[in-house]
């Protein structure tokens, strides 16, 4: 299995969630869908590696859930939109996605998005 | 028959939704943005359709990556508003409008759009912001039924931006060939320009933006020839999915008049866009 999904288009920074990663993430996606309930995230939390194996995620995908890696998550089949159930149980918001993403750090990437954002080039 | 008498595109950021149902709208950080809306909020107000139809997209809420339709109609009566993990958004179910929405199946389907339909569905923001940038204070229920149109925009392929525009076309037709009496607003939602993920994350495009909001008005038909990098390219990987403001404006008349809109950076890490179209003031005379 591969690690990480091809870029697409070869643009730059730019993951693609095509059919082939949709694929490889569907199991962790399902997962990260499944903590819109209280229900389901107090057993998350609970035993965070044994949810994981309840739903079949791959060591890799699994250790990234764990260590919220969350480039890697993406990395490994992710769809941010599914991703980001999982960063809102943790009070993350998208900004600090965002500064994870670019390596800016939240502070930093919220003062570029409120600068207009940030450009190519 | 039925009348489309009004387009709406605007951002469906789920943020938008929360600074209204925590009143932040007066927060230095957003205040610009409502302000914004504010005359189109005006003129919708004093033209309520019959029904709305609302293109959006569903984000892990409604539906799971089991199923992936490319396009989907709501026949429902009712549209439950989803809990999406941290409590459902204080505001109304959602009533649908069953009788036009088997018309617009069965009419599309003849033209060969094949749609997946759905009987049961949670909306999410998606579907809710845009009806809370339309009605902020809808008491205890939405100005009108609403029929829920879905269009796959997060995994790809998405649908071309052509086949959008061909859709809002086909489902202009259908609108216009219903046999009763409806006066009918569709709105398109989504973009602008935004990225999630990625090295990229929290690319803004303005001139793109501003070449979109110009030619949704008055070339719809060159926005419609971008291609799917192109799109991902000039607006993000998110901000692909404008494509959805094709489908409205697709079901509007060649000659609409625009009534208003604006442009606000950011909502959340996302350009927001609004755009209001009268589809009855380019017919008189």
């Amino acid at each position: 299995m591969s690690e990480t999904a091809p870029d697409r288009f070869g643009l730059p920074g730019t993951p693609i969630f095509d059919g082939e990663t949709s694929r490889r993430g569907l199991r962790m996606n399902k997962l990260f869908m499944s903590l819109r309930t209280a229900e389901n995230r107090e057993r998350f939390l609970a035993d965070e590696a044994a949810y994981c194996q309840g739903f079949r995620l791959t060591p890799e995908q699994q250790q990234a859930v764990l260590d919220r890696d969350w480039q890697a998550m993406i990395d490994l089949g992710g769809s941010i939109f599914y991703v980001y159930k999982l960063a809102m149980m943790d009070g993350r918001s998208m900004q600090y996605l965002g500064g994870v993403f670019t390596g800016m750090g939240e502070e930093d990437f919220l003062a570029a998005m409120r600068a207009g954002g940030r450009r190519d080039g | 028959m039925a009348e489309v008498i009004w387009g709406l595109a605007t951002s469906h950021v789920p943020s938008i939704g929360a600074a209204m149902d925590r009143g932040k709208t007066e927060d230095p950080n957003w205040k610009a943005l409502f302000d914004g809306y504010a005359p189109a909020r005006a003129w919708l107000a004093e033209h309520r359709p019959d029904v709305a139809i609302v293109v959006y997209n569903d984000h892990a809420n409604g539906i799971d990556l089991d199923f992936v339709p490319t396009f989907g109609l709501g026949t429902a009566e009712q549209y439950e508003v989803a809990d999406e993990g941290f409590g459902r958004r204080p505001v109304p179910d959602v009533i649908g409008h069953p009788e036009l929405a088997l018309h617009l199946v069965e009419s599309l389907v003849d033209e060969e759009f094949d749609l997946t339909v759905f009987q049961e569905l949670h909306v999410d923001h998606g579907f809710t912001v845009p009806l809370s940038v339309w009605t902020p204070d809808p008491g205890d229920a939405w100005p009108c039924p609403v029929i829920p149109l879905l269009v796959n925009v997060i995994q790809y392929p998405q649908p071309t931006a052509a086949r959008c525009y061909a859709l809002g076309q086909a489902l202009g037709r259908a609108i216009r060939s219903f046999p009763g009496d409806l006066t009918v607003g569709v709105l398109g939602t989504g973009g602008m320009s935004h990225q999630l993920a990625g090295a990229r994350a929290g690319f803004i495009n303005p001139e793109f933006d501003a070449r979109w909001m110009s030619a949704i008005e008055t070339d719809p038909a060159s926005l419609a020839a971008l291609s799917r990098e192109e799109l991902i390219r000039q607006a993000g990987a998110e901000g692909i999915e404008l494509i959805m403001w094709l489908v409205m404006r697709g079901a509007l008349d060649d000659e609409i008049v625009k009534v208003h809109s604006d442009y606000f950076v950011p909502a959340s890490n996302t350009a927001a866009g609004i755009a209001l179209f009268d589809n009855r003031a380019g017919r008189s005379g």
